[in-house]
């Protein structure tokens, strides 16, 4: 349960960083908060020969609210997102994912960033990026790179960050539609746990309460977090109510493939998909309809 | 081969602290190890349990989570450093005695620093909120519920010494 040796450089600037990633490639790995990566350390299921710390890159951590997007530097921690009031009111569902994720002592360590990059098909933060359709910036040497969330996670695990890449800032867009609501939900064997399922969904509407604009998702019920734009653009136009979440739910839940494993089948997984589906639609609609 | 070994100075439980450690040395190991603070506990050592959690710069951390040498230039706070200046137990921990919130006692410290760092932030908690703040420290003794109580006790106590 100790972790392998390894070399360590704090780094003071992002610079410094891709300067030592690009210097020693596959070898190294950057580490954040460390809340993912320390266990994988000890548990031997990594031995990287460099460990470059960002903890200290003050330029790593601020949250900028911008008109139509919130800009997150990376290494910004978890507990400082999940008490910022005026970045609730703009992105809600971060706050609301955030309640799921570890304990006060893991989000006090934790990283936004840091689970974005870890990229685990059932965390909850990845999910929120993938529905809102975050983009990611990506620093190398040479400059940077921007992706969006479904580009950026490649499976479990596995990003499309290149070994000499670090995130270095997650766009969130703002729904700057007068009534929108969201809500997020999931079934954990322990809360604070890894989701079995978790599920999201953002929806605006107008005065007759048509809706205007919907996404939703599903993590842990596929090799990366799942939107389903299509099936949410069918809503659009419409009154929400059970029979119709239900049966998107239903058809959402059905294009899923998870996996079985000692913690749920790949049936119950779906079966939560589609329940928990339904239940987040009609939360946020009836949350988007009472916005005053 | 031999490890290189980087210097690192933290402030423990007030007082300056240096030391020598491998990059891998995790915060607990070394609070444990080389400077004998050997209240704060090792559990499950992958940020399951919560036994190891101490305070980094005034918040609860898992200390098995966190490297040594990341520490360095930090301030941390183990249970050693929750009693009273004379040595005497706080409020707190004479709470914990009083409801008899610790039978085997491994996860105490743990609870002790999540708890302290609720009532620094926090002191009149409602019960939902003593009970999210502990959510990530095992206990398999008490069955939380006198651990809860304790918490509430000392947030009492706190209050009326205060007025």
């Amino acid at each position: 349960m100790k972790s392998p040796p390894f070399e360590y450089a704090r780094t003071a600037s992002i610079e410094e960083a891709c300067g030592l990633l690009s210097q020693h490639g596959d070898a190294a790995k950057l580490i954040a908060g460390g809340q993912s990566l320390v266990p994988m350390l000890a548990f031997r299921l990594l031995r990287p020969s460099w460990l470059i710390d960002i903890n200290e890159i003050a330029a790593l951590k601020f949250v900028a609210l911008e008109t139509a997007m919130v800009r997150m530097g990376a290494c910004t921690r978890q507990c400082v997102i999940a008490r910022d009031d005026a970045l609730a009111a703009r992105v809600p569902l971060l706050r609301q994912a955030l309640v799921f994720v570890g304990h006060t002592q893991t989000r006090n360590r934790g990283t936004v960033g840091g689970s974005l990059a870890h990229a685990d098909p059932s965390a909850e933060l990845p999910l929120v990026a993938q529905i809102l359709e975050a983009r990611l910036v990506l620093r190398a040497k040479p400059g940077t790179r921007t992706l969006s969330a479904a580009e950026f996670f490649a499976g479990p695990m596995m990003t499309n960050l290149q070994p000499d890449e670090c995130l270095e800032e997650i766009h969130w867009p703002i729904w700057r539609d007068d009534k929108t609501g969201s809500a997020f939900t999931e079934i954990s064997r322990r809360h604070g746990d890894f989701a079995m399922v978790a599920v999201a969904a953002q929806i605006a509407v107008n005065d007759d309460g048509h809706c205007t604009r919907v996404t939703f998702g599903v993590a842990g019920a596929a090799p990366v977090p799942v939107a389903f734009p299509e099936l949410a653009q069918s809503l659009v136009g419409h009154r929400l109510d059970k029979a119709k979440t239900r049966a998107v739910a239903q058809q959402a839940a059905a294009t899923l493939e998870p996996e079985s494993d000692t913690h749920a089948s790949a049936a119950y997984r779906r079966h939560l998909a589609g329940v928990l589906t339904s239940r987040v639609l009609l939360e946020a609609y009836d949350a988007a309809r009472s916005v005053p | 081969m031999s490890e290189t070994l980087y210097s690192i100075a933290v402030e423990v439980n007030g007082a300056k602290r240096i030391g020598q450690v491998p990059a891998r040395t995790s915060l607990v190991d070394w609070l444990r190890e080389h400077l004998n603070l050997t209240g704060t506990h090792i559990g499950c050592e992958h940020g399951i349990c919560g036994a190891c959690s101490v305070m980094l710069d005034g918040e609860p951390v898992r200390s098995c989570l966190m490297y040594a040498v990341q520490a360095d230039g930090h301030r941390v706070v183990t249970v050693e450093g929750l009693a009273r200046p004379d040595g005497q137990l706080s409020v707190l921990q004479d709470s914990f005695c009083e409801t008899h919130g610790l039978q085997c006692g491994y996860c105490t410290p743990g609870m002790l620093i999540a708890a302290q760092a609720l009532l620094n932030t926090n002191p009149r908690p409602t019960e939902q909120q003593i009970r999210d703040a502990i959510g990530g420290n095992l206990c398999r003794c008490t069955g939380y519920q006198q651990i809860v109580d304790a918490i509430a006790l000392a947030a009492q106590r706190m209050a009326e010494g205060a007025t």
